[in-house]
């Protein structure tokens, strides 16, 4: 785990429009606490196309510039580019997308800018389906999930798509995972990535009480519980190859995760035994890589 | 200088020397050497610009709202089906009030494969908000580069160059390019009015309600519409410096000319020959290149007609079941004009099939033998046999 002073800084104003308990509004609040004033938000659709505020109003005080749902990567590419051609190498670009604007319907062109290795950061604050049209599944939608597209007599029967290794596999300088619940990781991790040079991507877990049908006040619960089950590992991957993990000070049953879910209320003890092995899997090989890539690096 | 070039070279020379910031593109058939020559431009150094080598041309429009959003001077190329794939950032390049400039080179539209051209490509972007010039020459070419961005800067809007496929984008005739130094006493460089600035922290497109988009499209039309004269100037003050002038409209051997043929692109040029011939033998015939299509100059199409009885128009396109999209837009301009004129649209070249002087001749004789259309269209020279294989 990331450790860092919190910066006493607010660059997020209350008044914005996130539902309550909303885990995408502490993800913004600690990332520009990370970033500083000096950063430009693209945002693609997402959640925060409207927790930001109806013009003439912006909760955020750095320059936003929303663009289509699919061109996160691509507009950010061309905003850093203008930025500097005129003089300005400063300022951080940082692309601001859902997991479905991430796994889904952005992944061409946020691979695109990736394999380019362009100078951005990438953001995708991942709060597992489409909330903003009303909780419809996604990629990041968990294996057994009800959406309002997977119901539950049908519910999700894919696993989450692991977008953290997409990314690594660019070989890009830094791919990180972090969490609403760990404030210092997050800011920690959003001012390393800022020192670094190219396309970072930072996966932040951020929790919805609309769409997982849970209490406002356990957001922060949740995405603490989601990483000490190991659903949401916590990890750093430096240039495709060098895995830091983070492990728990204690890891719990899935079950405490996925019990206090109204969207997985449907799932027997059986469903959440399967849950279960793919979380153990999961950890399993993550540790095998970062032993591998430790090997590597002594080698 | 005078350098032999096809028109795509023309492009981008078009786009050196107004001293572009940034390119983003993708290569597609026939446009490709536009951004083959702006590449090797700016890994020489000869032009300083960051080329973004993105992965569709979806990305290269989104990369040029961002560059155009920062404050930089953007550009890009395209044709047809990567066209096509921008259409939703076309939209956004014009909300957003970002006066790129995009050279097109029209290509038809698949099924079946055709690189050969014609306009449905950007005819079915007329709706967009883009300002859009066709081009008959490569010289045309080079210096509406700069037109375009003359006038996408005063308006913020963004513009779209448009040259045929093959007959001018690989095409070699003359063209005096002229280096930044001597383009800039033209266009100066880009000053942008509001750009993502940390200094400054604007939020630009966010969620908006009915209370202000109305006005926010509105803003758009009004604009669009200042750009008919703000092209007439562009032309002007290009010729005071370098002697070249196009206008938005060109009438030529129209006096006194009772049938007027209107056109666009390169088939206004085998028009031409086909008019000198017809005026030689004492026919009462006109041309009439169409070079602006957005804004659509509705006053200068009506004074235009006005003195002529009957119009022809030559479509190298079609708007499915309704006839040919200049045309129509001829018809809908004369409408409300307080007279009458007939207009004979003319289906030809589609698909890149030539249009020769027979064809011109063609459409001319039919034109002069009919007081007023019996069709509301013509498809000339089309082949009634079947055209599927017998196997």
């Amino acid at each position: 785990m990331s450790q860092c002073i919190l910066p006493d800084d607010e660059l997020m104003s209350p008044g914005h429009l996130g539902c309550q308990g909303c885990g995408a509004g502490n993800a913004m609040r600690f990332a520009l606490k990370g970033l500083g004033p000096k950063t430009v938000i693209v945002m693609p659709a997402c959640c925060w196309s409207v927790i930001d505020g109806p013009f003439p109003h912006s909760a955020i005080g750095v320059p936003v510039f929303h663009t289509a749902f699919e061109t996160a990567g691509s507009t950010a590419s061309g905003i850093k580019a203008g930025l500097v051609m005129r003089g300005d190498s400063e300022t951080e670009v940082v692309a601001w997308a859902g997991d479905g604007g991430t796994f889904d319907i952005g992944l061409q062109a946020l691979s695109g800018a990736a394999e380019r290795n362009e100078d951005f950061i990438y953001v995708c604050y991942d709060n597992e389906a489409y909330m903003n049209t009303g909780i419809q599944r996604s990629g990041a939608t968990p294996l057994g999930a009800w959406t309002t597209t997977t119901p539950t007599k049908f519910p999700k029967e894919n696993p989450k798509k692991n977008i953290l290794d997409i990314l690594v596999a660019h070989r890009i300088p830094y791919a990180t995972t972090t969490s609403i619940a760990y404030p210092e990781d997050m800011i920690a991790k959003f001012q390393k990535a800022r020192s670094i040079r190219g396309t970072r991507f930072v996966h932040i877990f951020a929790p919805c009480p609309t769409g997982w049908k849970t209490a406002p006040e356990l957001t922060i619960e949740l995405a603490r519980l989601a990483t000490e089950t190991l659903m949401f590992p916590l990890l750093e991957v430096f240039d495709g190859e060098r895995y830091v993990v983070s492990k728990p000070r204690r890891i719990r049953p899935v079950a405490e995760y996925v019990k206090v879910q109204g969207r997985f209320r449907h799932l027997t003890d059986v469903d959440i035994e399967r849950m279960q092995k793919e979380a153990d899997r999961n950890w399993r090989r993550l540790l095998a890589k970062e032993q591998v890539s430790a090997a590597e690096a002594a080698n | 200088m005078k350098i032999v070039m096809e028109g795509n070279h023309a492009v981008s020379y078009g786009a050196k020397a107004a001293e572009v910031d940034v390119i983003a593109a993708y290569p597609i058939t026939p446009q490709t050497q536009i951004v083959e020559l702006l590449s090797e431009m700016c890994a020489s150094g000869e032009l300083n610009a960051k080329f973004i080598k993105v992965e569709s041309e979806h990305s290269a429009m989104a990369a040029a709202v961002g560059a155009s959003a920062a404050g930089a001077r953007a550009f890009t190329a395209t044709s047809s089906q990567g066209l096509l794939l921008m259409h939703e950032m076309l939209h956004w390049a014009v909300g957003a009030r970002l006066p790129i400039v995009m050279a097109n080179v029209n290509r038809s539209v698949g099924p079946p494969w055709n690189v050969w051209t014609d306009q449905n490509d950007t005819l079915s972007q007329r709706d967009v908000g883009w300002l859009q010039v066709y081009c008959e020459s490569n010289q045309e070419v080079f210096d509406t580069v700069l037109h375009s961005f003359w006038v996408s800067e005063k308006l913020s809007l963004p513009t779209m160059l448009i040259l045929d496929a093959f007959y001018l984008s690989h095409t070699s005739e003359i063209v005096d390019v002229m280096e930044a130094e001597e383009a800039r006493k033209f266009l100066p460089p880009f000053e942008p009015k509001q750009f993502l600035n940390p200094a400054d922290p604007l939020s630009f497109g966010n969620l908006t309600a009915p209370d202000a988009y109305y006005e926010l499209r509105y803003e758009i039309d009004q604009d669009l519409r200042r750009g008919i004269d703000l092209m007439k100037q562009a032309d002007k003050e290009f010729e005071k410096l370098y002697g070249r002038s196009y206008g938005i409209i060109e009438e030529y051997r129209t006096d006194g000319a009772e049938i007027l043929l209107f056109t666009s692109g390169t088939i206004t040029g085998t028009s031409r020959v086909v008019i000198d011939e017809w005026r030689d033998r004492g026919k009462k015939v006109g041309l009439v290149k169409m070079r602006l299509f957005r804004p659509f100059p509705v006053d200068d199409v009506r004074r235009i007609c006005r003195s002529a009885k009957k119009i022809a128009v030559i479509d190298r396109n079609i708007g499915f079941s309704i006839g040919g999209i200049w045309a129509q837009e001829i018809r809908a301009a004369l409408y409300g004009s307080g007279y009458y004129r007939p207009v004979f649209g003319y289906i030809a070249g589609i698909g890149g099939r030539d249009v020769t002087p027979d064809t011109v001749n063609e459409i001319l004789e039919h034109v002069e033998h009919l007081e007023k259309p019996d069709q509301d269209v013509y498809w000339i020279g089309v082949k009634h046999e079947p055209v599927h294989s017998t196997r």
